[in-house]
């Protein structure tokens, strides 16, 4: 049997629509684990894994590294600061390495686009992309698939748009690929600095005023504002950007029905969002951190050849 | 005194006579001597059989990097000259950024010896227009074209200030040289890695758009109108560029252009799978922008076809997008690339095609070559037009492997380089007899 996902997860693009059903539909027997007295299953006892982070993010890492816990793999963490070591020959070096410890399974966050497929095609082990560059971040998308399906019970036909700086995101594009594929409609939203001209190319509706976008949507999932982005004049200044980008309370009550609110983290309060906002009744944002975890373990399980409907049968084995 | 050569029975193609007949060329004291049908072999004469085959002068490449002096490595002049003369050119400009760079008299007499001794395709310096390229000031262009240098250049990096480009351009005329320019607006440019579009934006690379090209290709072009100086254009890459080159030729504006092979067949989708070896500055740009190239060339809106020839060490390309260097090699496969697409496709007619890679980029750089006037040097290429063959960058000539054509198969290719009527390449067992 070939695996459901082939060798590696680097991206959601070129993953049909059952494939990305599939692994949301895997992780809800695992989502079950994280609420049980002993959380752990044996699905990758004897697997090892490497979390290689060329680039800071506590929370990915923590949440692969319960995921990878949770399944019974052995894991190591290698953090390798980015601006320390001359990127593209680390990568390599560090891919002949990891072949020559036959490592079970690789995570990778590099700040390279295209550095998670690099990295595949150059070593026999599963590479998980953690996010590359501006590329995707196809576990992010999957986790806020699994939110949005949770929180309305379908993905198919629902409006969601993402806010914000788009441009840099790979979290934008991993959403895009993902909801597209299954049958949402999507909108992006922010100024013409943070967003692609070319992105409208992928089918998906442009607003350029935030009260459109949000008399438009079912869902907002607001992308953090990194703030180095003003010092490189996207935009005049934060304020500002609050001023006529930001989630308000304000905005969302014009709305013709609640809109669902969603955030990636770590946000940045009274920038992209209003702090009743991301904590009011209609935020899912820690929803998605749970949800994060029992997406990863899904991956991890159906790269590692773990068949899906064993999935229960893997769960069942901890009781 | 070397023998004479007669070239016996060819498809004889001199763009610049409008010359397209069978006949013989023969070769005596490094010049042609004749070209007429029915030529008899003096005695003593080397004779060649190249039946079935064209004779065309030699091609001229107007933008290569040899590397050395500085990163020998990679490329030498010998290496860069030998891969040329494989490649059916008989001359070469090398550019400037070298290290150090070309920016002095004894440097420009370091690059012509070494070609000398090299005894293969000509190599001709290109002196930097800057000191160091910085961009400050200028080089001694008068000590440089004393020594050999065809024209001056800061390729690698654009002329960012106008006054400089102006200078440049004033200065050059009484050497009466090209001041060739790397067409790119710096700060719109800064970190883009490939064209911006479609595809930059779904591999989520920073993008180089069109506009960075297109605004210094006019500055450029209104300097040049301001001074009366010749600017010549470096790998026009956009249709943009090329409507505002059409217009200043209508103008009757002093410029000339070149275009690679690399963008006249590939698009932007060739970095869709990050690979490296579609990563090079200008960057490959859309399918509009190659038809547009195409149709530009055979106007003669572009004037001629130029390598780029641009070699790496062979593991720099084995990394992240961001992180490789641009450029690549193609001294070996640009005639065959072009050959195999424009041609064979019906876009350029082949004396279309050899006008574009030997007279014009000969008569834009005011080389000697570029023509099979009896008594003309004898640069010479035997092209053979049927064979095809397989691009492997493990055989190729040049000391790097950089090419974003390999396993790509070709149609036409040199079968015999000539440079002073001596030869430097001859594939085996062909054409001779
Ligand atoms: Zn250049």
């Amino acid at each position: 049997m070939t695996a459901p996902l082939g060798k590696d997860l680097v991206g959601l693009e070129r993953l049909s629509p059952d494939q990305i059903r599939l692994i949301l539909d895997t992780a809800e027997p695992f989502k079950e684990v994280s609420e049980r007295p002993i959380k752990k299953v044996p699905a990758l006892r004897g697997k090892t894994i490497v979390n290689l982070f060329f680039e800071a993010s506590t929370r990915t890492r923590i949440s692969f590294e319960f995921a990878e816990k949770r399944l019974s793999a052995d894991t190591v963490n290698v953090t390798a600061s980015g601006s320390a070591v001359q990127k593209g020959e680390t990568l390599v070096d560090t891919a002949r390495n990891l072949e020559a410890m036959r490592i079970d399974m690789v995570v990778i966050r590099h700040p390279s686009s295209g550095a998670a497929a690099f990295l595949g095609n150059r070593i026999r082990s599963n590479v998980v992309s953690a996010g590359d560059g501006k590329h995707e971040h196809p576990t992010q998308a999957l986790l806020d698939l699994l939110t949005i399906r949770d929180k309305h019970g379908k993905i198919a036909g629902l409006k969601v748009c993402l806010v914000g700086d788009v441009l840099h995101s790979r979290v934008a594009r991993s959403n895009i690929w993902g909801l597209s594929k299954l049958g949402a409609e999507v909108g992006v939203c922010g100024p013409d600095t943070l967003v692609p001209r070319s992105i409208e190319e992928l089918g998906v509706c442009r607003f350029r005023r935030i009260e459109e976008a949000i008399e438009w949507a079912d869902v907002l999932n607001v992308l953090r504002l990194q703030l180095e982005r003003m010092e490189m004049g996207f935009i005049p200044s934060v304020r500002e950007y609050y001023r006529v980008f930001g989630v308000t309370l304000e905005r969302l009550e014009k709305a013709p029905r609640a809109l669902t609110i969603m955030h990636p983290g770590p946000m940045n309060r009274g920038v992209e969002i209003d702090s009743r906002v991301a904590d009011g009744p209609h935020s899912v944002i820690l929803d998605q951190v749970t949800n994060g975890v029992a997406v990863r373990m899904a991956v991890l399980y159906l790269l590692a050849g773990g068949r899906p409907e064993l999935a229960d049968a893997a769960k069942r084995g901890a009781e | 005194m070397t023998r004479p050569l007669l070239l016996s029975g060819g498809r004889v193609i001199d763009p610049r006579r409008d010359f397209d007949e069978p006949a013989d060329v023969l070769i005596q004291d490094g010049k042609i001597a004749a070209v007429k049908a029915g030529l008899g072999a003096p005695d003593g004469a080397l004779v060649r059989d190249v039946r079935g085959h064209v004779v065309a002068p030699g091609l001229v490449d107007v933008h290569v990097h040899l590397r050395e002096p500085g990163n020998e490595d990679v490329e030498t002049i010998a290496t860069g000259a030998r891969a040329a003369a494989a490649g059916g050119f008989s001359a070469v400009c090398a550019m400037p950024n070298t290290d150090p760079v070309t920016d002095n008299q004894a440097a420009v007499g370091f690059i012509v010896r070494q070609s000398a001794r090299a005894g293969l395709t000509r190599v001709y310096p290109i002196g930097a227009i800057s000191v160091g390229q910085r961009g400050e000031r200028l080089s001694e262009f008068g000590e440089m074209v004393g020594a050999g240098a065809v024209a001056v250049s800061d390729d690698g990096r654009p002329v960012v200030s106008s006054h400089l480009m102006r200078t440049a351009l004033e200065y050059a005329r009484t050497f009466e040289i090209p001041v060739a320019d790397h067409c790119e607006e710096a700060t719109l440019a800064s970190g883009g890695v490939m064209h911006e579009g479609l595809v930059s934006t779904r591999l989520g690379l920073k993008g180089i758009p069109a506009a960075a090209e297109e605004i210094m290709v006019q500055r450029d072009i209104l300097l040049a109108e301001l001074t009366g100086g010749h600017v010549h254009l470096c790998h026009v890459s956009t249709r943009g560029s090329v409507e505002l080159i059409r217009r200043a030729k209508q103008r009757g504006i002093r410029v000339t252009a070149e275009v690679t092979p690399h963008h006249l067949t590939l698009t932007d989708h060739a970095c869709e799978t990050y690979d490296t070896h579609a990563k090079m500055n200008p960057p490959l740009r859309e399918a509009a922008d190659v038809a547009a190239l195409r149709q530009a060339l055979k106007d003669g809106v572009i004037d001629c076809v130029a390598s780029d020839h641009a070699p790496h060490a062979y593991d720099a390309k084995e990394a992240a997008f961001d992180d490789a260097p641009f450029g690549i090699i193609g001294l070996e496969t640009a005639f065959g690339v072009v050959h195999t697409e424009l041609v064979l496709n019906g876009v350029l007619t082949l004396p279309e095609l050899i006008a574009r890679m030997s007279s014009a980029p000969a008569a834009a750089f005011h080389l000697p070559g570029g023509t099979l006037q009896p008594g003309a040097v004898a640069d010479v290429v035997v092209l053979d037009t049927a064979t095809r063959w397989s691009v492997n960058p493990a055989t190729l000539l040049s000391r790097s492997r950089n090419t974003p054509f390999a396993g790509r198969t070709l149609t036409g290719r040199a079968a015999l380089t000539l440079v002073g009527g001596t030869i430097v390449h001859e594939v085996e067992a062909a054409p001779g007899r």
